[in-house]
């Protein structure tokens, strides 16, 4: 059997779901067994690939590029997952949502600033409006709440789509956990 | 008239339960272990029916109805969980989350939050309509406690709690609909109201809403159970 082709996103989250995916240890190695990382910010593919079977997004889309990114995703993945809160909810991301990007950029990049007061403009992506989890967006097939979600949550997930198990989320993790 | 207590005899999941008359269907179903999820009621207080958690079906009606407040009546069959009422129920909680800000990650009650256990419960992996994110206030003007709004649910706990059993009647409801907030006083901060300081409130609120300053996270589970011990202390008296 050829392994399934896993891809892992970080859009808007603070990378703790990446790190919950290592620490399944030494269980990463028996993973690799049955799934191969084809795109992830952990290896050094620099484009998406054309065809994924698995795509574990962490973060929220906040951004024109996250947009981007998870129309792009959706395009060339079999079973999307939204990995945490962030993806699933919009978590911390989304505390933004009540006061809007403008006065949150001015609290970063002019209030709590000496010197150089300016909000970036160039090379990086402009905000949205709304910091929304990525089902507003597109279609998501597996919705993997927690923050983060454990290491043994993403091993039983994982190993369950890759063998064809039928897997209860909520008997795994929740909203927070 | 006799003083005999009426008993009636209905059904609940298939299951023949005696009852006395003017009990509720929650009470009844409770007694026999029969599990119906709520939110708005606790052990102690009156009902409202406010939540619509426990929605209940009864053979021959259309209409649902809430356990908390529905009274048994005789050859009632009643159903707690069906896939139509579990659609409700996660639908209700969903429009909780939607309504205001509950991030659990950060939330002084993750770990030991009804709302959050019974999205669990529910199976509710994720909220179909759009948040709304609105802004809203966090009294910290109180010396002992904090009033958080992006967490409360309107449950109307801490009103009741305040009225039927600390007599203050400090804690009630402003607005209408979406607008509601709970207010201390006359809409005063709660730090210069005429709060006695009880404190009850904060255990019987469900969530985050309200909590003790210096008493947040997992290791500081609320405790409503003394609601029934002290309704038990005054009968006695």
């Amino acid at each position: 059997m050829s392994k399934l082709k896993v891809a892992t996103v970080w859009l808007d989250g603070c990378s703790g779901c990446h790190m919950s995916f290592l620490d399944m240890d030494e269980r990463l190695l028996e993973l690799a067994e049955l799934i191969e990382i084809v795109y992830s910010p952990i290896v050094d593919a620099k484009e998406f690939p054309g065809e994924v079977d698995i795509a574990l997004v962490e973060g929220a889309v906040a951004s024109v590029d996250d947009e981007k990114k998870i129309k792009k995703v959706r395009a060339h993945t079999r079973t999307l997952v939204a990995m945490g809160d962030c993806a699933v909810a919009g978590n911390v991301p989304s505390m933004r949502n009540p006061f809007g990007p403008e006065a949150i950029l001015n609290r970063a990049y002019i209030e709590n600033t000496t010197t150089q007061q300016q909000i970036p403009c160039v090379v990086v992506p402009n905000l949205l409006k709304v910091v929304r989890p990525i089902h507003e967006f597109v279609k998501v097939d597996i919705f993997l709440p927690g923050c983060p979600p454990s290491a043994n949550t993403l091993y039983t997930v994982l190993t369950a789509l890759a063998t064809g198990q039928p897997v209860d989320i909520s008997s795994l993790t929740r909203f927070g956990a | 008239m006799t003083d005999a207590v009426e008993v009636k005899t209905l059904i609940i999941d298939d299951q023949e339960v005696s009852a006395r008359r003017g009990q509720t269907i929650l009470e009844v179903a409770r007694e026999h272990d029969i599990h119906i999820p709520t939110l708005c009621h606790v052990e102690g207080l009156s009902n409202v029916g406010a939540c619509r958690l426990c929605l209940v079906e009864i053979k021959g009606s259309n209409k649902l109805l809430p356990a908390c407040v529905a009274t048994v009546f005789e050859g009632m069959e009643v159903v707690t969980n069906s896939e139509r009422l579990r659609r409700h129920r996660r639908t209700i909680l969903e429009l909780l989350f939607a309504e205001r800000n509950h991030i659990c990650s950060v939330c002084v009650s993750n770990g030991h939050c009804e709302l959050q256990t019974l999205a669990q419960e529910q199976g509710l992996t994720h909220v179909r309509m759009p948040y709304r994110n609105p802004q809203l206030s966090v009294d910290a003007s109180h010396d002992r406690f904090t009033a958080d709004h992006n967490r409360c649910i309107l449950c109307t706990r801490c009103v009741r709690v305040c009225a039927e059993i600390e007599g203050a009647h400090v804690w009630d409801v402003m607005g209408r609909g979406i607008n509601s907030i709970v207010i201390t006083d006359l809409h005063q901060d709660w730090g210069s109201s005429t709060c006695t300081r009880c404190g009850k409130c904060v255990q019987v609120c469900p969530t985050g809403a309200l909590f003790e300053k210096s008493k947040i996270g997992t290791d500081n589970p609320k405790n409503p159970d003394f609601l029934p011990y002290l309704n038990l202390m005054r009968e006695a008296r």
